[in-house]
């Protein structure tokens, strides 16, 4: 009975009502969802850098993971959007007492939310709650598990748009532990969806999903080698507890391997664009020189992080609004018969 | 008390008969079959439908005693009765663990007192099911358990493992054992395939199963154990089983019936009621598990029924129980696939009953004069809707719902009484 | 049907009257500032009739409408361009059509995300009457009374046309 990303997410007309997963999204979507996201970057620059789309509407940021930086973007975008915000971290609350994640979310729903902004550890727990807790609440999905983090892929996308321009004919090379990332799974999956010529995972087999071919993805080992001829290069960060869960050695092998230095920079087509989710690890995945240096857009992803939130955040209310003027029409049609 | 069924078939060496016959049964035994008899005192007109002896599930969840909200001994063997099993045999992994004789007679009371169905208890190998300690085999075995198993958990422990092996020897009793290296499948919840990698679910590797299998049968060889294993779920553990079969080895092995009808495909979406253990595998594997059962290096089909509570499959994905409430669709499940050709009638039959019986060293049932009366009346040719309304399972989450099956069950008898039956509500 | 008003007369008209305007104000150089998508058309037509240098600005009131509740987000939002500093300025704001004064009460809030402006003066090509806010251009290029199953639209940018045309009036 579960529903499938695409009828989950759209409304019956279409419309955006959930951002849960790239995950059954056209091109046409995500194209709207930037280029909303460009009228947001200007709103950024205003003396006054609010709009009243959201006014007197409540969101609340539920983190069942904490994670300050992604909580903060969130919240600033709300607010740019004039929405009430409400900031729970729920690790240390309401589940350490036994209360069921549908029980907490029913309790928030009944305080007149109007939308959930969802951090989780469990991979699908979103999609769960849009499923199956509630539907009529707008739900973004904040990072799921491994699975998905769609607001971060889509910020790189405006990012790489704004540098290139479009995405035809890019080659774009992702970096480090692939398997344990739900950015990266999302920045696979909207690269492909937006026509990039070729996405490149660059790890050792240990970092890699079962059957990464999968994915629509060309698979390299050697850094050297998949770094040649791409236009932007993605390093992901690389979690301490890997080395202890016998997927690496050790830091400085991983870093002689796959950290991303200005020689092995120079193997891509010139002036590619290095990007990081953050916070990065200087000396780990990445050298000092190149993440400061002339082709790192690391800074201006942040920018792009309030931007791209407000976009969904702003899509996603438009359609739920949508959904329940229908359904009240729906049901004066009821009465009325 | 005697009683005649007329018009029926019976079904023979997977053929159902051209001519229809009767049954009579008396203190809960056949006394005839093939001609009608008059002088019953009741008769009862089978209308054409199939009479088939009573099938037999190695693996079973009843949930009593311990998670009654999940499932109790009254509701689940009447489910059951419902899906014409007439054997069930019950998992050990109860609270508390049955892995004392004070817990087997308390299941068998719970049975006699409550239940319509034989229930055979199955005790734990090891004491709470902790993989440490040996339990007391040879209490549990006197006091009626017919096998002793892992209760699906895995036996991370390879010592123990041997050591289990080697004490159930001594007594000849007979293991259940659910394949999986527990190391290999830590942290997983769903098939290391394709899919697990797109919706991101931490996967269980092929090899958890397989290394254990390789494992189990090494140990089994060495100690001399009666040693049955599954529910398998990969093509490979077949492989290994049927090499180990050729090399002498004694060892039986089950499918469970989601694994013949589903693939991993079916958890898109994140549908918790397909998150089971073993995971449901590629199509390559279930065409493996049906040739397996065609072929007979399968045994048995069980129903792996675990029944849970709403609560336990609302959650995100990798939070939710695992297990299906299949036991009232494993025969019609399994004829859907007699429907479809991948399998035959005569191997379905046998997986449900000649094959579980031997593992278990009972006699066959059969439809003959003398055995027991336990059977069941199917309308093959009709469908019935699966919904949570018509499953009498407390466990709702069937692995086909909303949609209908082929095989009405229209009543089960189990040593002549009747433990279900369509026409006047639950027995 | 289709009924054709005479554009390039209006904006004459318009420009007329905007001069006469500015001279009593005393305002020397006005910014333009037209709501998308006609209103910019027009702020542009105007620009060349009163030889303003600077370019136009250009607003999407998408962010600002007040009907996002039951008519939601604008699928094709694009970024406002005001491409001059508002803070102390005099402003013309251009539209093609004033009825209920909504979006001109849209793109005034707007505006004062952007500063605080000296003043604000708004001319329109059309009014339709209608008004539910206290709002009223300061020039007007022609007043039309429509019936019920009529509606009006800009078509342009070259050459700028206002076409009337009959809607079915829907049965209620």
């Amino acid at each position: 009975m579960a529903k499938t990303p695409g009828s989950l997410q759209h409304t019956p007309e279409g419309e955006l009502r959930h951002f849960i997963s790239i995950d059954g999204l056209d091109r046409a979507m995500l194209t709207r969802i930037l280029d909303t996201a460009d009228s947001f970057i200007e709103v950024g620059e205003r003396t006054i850098k609010k709009v009243p789309l959201l006014r007197g509407r409540t969101v609340v940021n539920l983190f069942f993971e904490p994670s300050t930086r992604t909580r903060s973007t969130f919240e600033l975008a709300a607010k740019r959007l004039s929405a009430d915000v409400l900031n729970l971290d729920i690790g240390t609350s309401a589940t350490s007492k036994g209360e069921s994640l549908s029980d907490t979310l029913l309790n928030l729903r009944a305080m007149a939310s109007d939308m959930f902004v969802i951090r989780h550890a469990a991979s699908g727990a979103a999609h769960f709650i849009a499923d199956a807790v509630t539907p009529d609440v707008a739900i973004i999905n904040a990072g799921d598990g491994r699975h998905a983090h769609p607001t971060q892929a889509m910020l790189d996308m405006l990012t790489i748009r704004q540098h290139t321009g479009a995405f035809e004919g890019l080659k774009v090379a992702i970096v480090g532990d692939i398997e344990h990332s739900r950015v990266a799974r999302s920045q696979i999956r909207a690269l492909n969806t937006l026509g990039v010529e070729e996405v490149r995972l660059i790890a050792p087999d240990t970092l890699l999903p079962h059957k990464p071919e999968a994915l629509g993805v060309r698979v390299f080992s050697h850094l050297e080698e998949g770094l040649r001829g791409v236009d932007v290069v993605i390093m992901l960060r690389l979690q301490r507890e890997r080395m202890e869960t016998a997927l690496l050695p050790s830091e400085r092998e991983y870093y002689k391997l796959y950290g991303l230095t200005t020689e092995k920079l120079a193997r891509t087509a010139p002036n590619a664009l290095v990007m990081h989710p953050g916070p990065i690890n200087r000396g780990v995945e990445i050298e000092s020189a190149v993440a400061d240096g002339p082709q790192s857009v690391i800074l201006g992803q942040v920018t792009n992080g309030i931007a791209i939130r407000m976009a969904v955040m702003s899509m996603a209310m438009s359609g739920q609004l949508a959904e329940r003027q229908r359904e009240s029409a729906r049901n004066r049609e009821g009465t009325r018969s | 008390m005697s009683l005649c069924i007329d018009n029926i078939r019976l079904v023979r060496d997977g053929k159902p008969d051209a001519t229809t016959s009767s049954v009579v049964v008396e203190d809960g035994r056949f006394v005839a079959v093939g001609d009608s008899v008059d002088r019953c005192e009741q008769h009862v007109d089978g209308q054409g439908q199939w009479l088939l002896p009573g099938l037999i599930d190695l693996n079973c969840h009843l949930r009593e005693p311990g998670a009654e909200r999940r499932g109790r001994i009254a509701t689940e063997t009447r489910a059951a009765a419902h899906g014409g099993f007439t054997t069930v045999c019950a998992a050990p992994d109860t609270s508390p663990v049955n892995d004392s004789g004070a817990v087997t007679n308390l299941i068998r009371d719970l049975a006699e007192s409550q239940g319509v169905v034989r229930v055979l208890p199955v005790g734990a190998m090891t004491r709470g099911l902790g993989g440490e300690q040996l339990s007391d085999m040879a209490g549990l075995l006197s006091a009626g358990c017919v096998a002793l198993g892992s209760g699906g958990r895995p036996t991370a422990n390879s010592r123990v493992l041997r050591r289990c092996m080697a004490y159930a020897h001594t007594f000849g009793l007979t293991l259940f054992v659910q394949p999986e290296n527990a190391s290999l499948s830590a942290g997983g919840c769903a098939h290391d395939g394709v899919l697990a990698a797109r919706l991101g679910l931490p996967g269980i590797p092929e090899v958890s199963e397989t290394t254990a299998v390789s494992e189990l049968l090494l140990l089994a060889e060495e100690t001399g154990a009666r040693l049955h294993i599954g529910p398998l779920s990969c093509a490979r553990s077949l492989q290994l089983l049927e090499s180990a079969r050729q090399g002498g080895l004694r060892v039986t092995a089950e499918v469970a019936i989601h694994h013949l009808v589903h693939t991993d495909a079916r958890i898109d979406g994140y549908d918790s009621t397909y998150h089971c253990r073993p995971p449901l595998r590629s199509e390559e594997d279930r065409q493996a598990l049906l040739a397996g059962v065609e072929s007979g290096l399968v045994d048995a089909i069980t129903s792996q029924h675990r029944p849970q509570d709403g609560a336990a499959k609302q959650a995100p994905f990798p939070e939710t129980e695992p297990g299906l409430s299949t036991v009232e669709s494993v025969f019609s499940l399994g004829l859907g696939l007699v429907q479809s050709g991948d399998l035959s009638l005569g191997r379905l039959l046998e997986a449900l009953g000649r094959g579980p019986a031997e593992v278990l060293g009972q006699a066959v049932p059969a439809i003959e004069p003398g055995n027991p009366a336990d059977f069941f009346l199917v309308k093959p040719d009709e469908s019935w809707w699966v919904a949570p309304e018509t499953l009498l399972s407390a466990g709702k989450h069937a692995p086909v719902l909303y949609d209908n099956l082929p095989g009405v069950v229209s009543c089960t008898y189990v040593g002549g009484h009747c433990a279900y039956s369509d026409q006047k509500g639950n027995a | 049907m289709s009924h054709l008003l005479n554009v390039d007369e209006q904006l004459d008209s318009m420009a007329r009257a905007l001069t006469t305007l500015l001279t009593e104000r005393r305002i020397e150089s006005p910014r333009l500032v037209g709501i998308r998508t006609g209103g910019v058309w027009l702020a542009q037509a105007l620009r060349e009739r009163l030889h303003i240098e600077s370019p136009c600005g250009e607003l999407d009131i998408a962010f600002y409408r007040d009907d996002f509740s039951r008519m939601g987000l604008h699928p094709r939002v694009r970024p406002s361009w005001l491409p001059f500093e508002t803070e102390g300025e005099h402003l013309i704001l251009v539209d093609d059509v004033i009825m209920s004064g909504r979006t001109v009460r849209a793109a005034m809030n707007e505006l004062f995300d952007y500063g605080r402006p000296e003043c604000i003066l708004l001319a329109t090509l059309v009014d339709l009457g209608g008004r539910e806010l206290p709002v009223q251009p300061d020039v007007v290029g022609q007043k039309l009374s429509l019936r019920p199953d009529q509606r009006v639209k800009l078509r342009g940018p070259q050459p700028l046309r206002m076409e009337i045309h009959d809607v079915p009036v829907e049965a209620s």
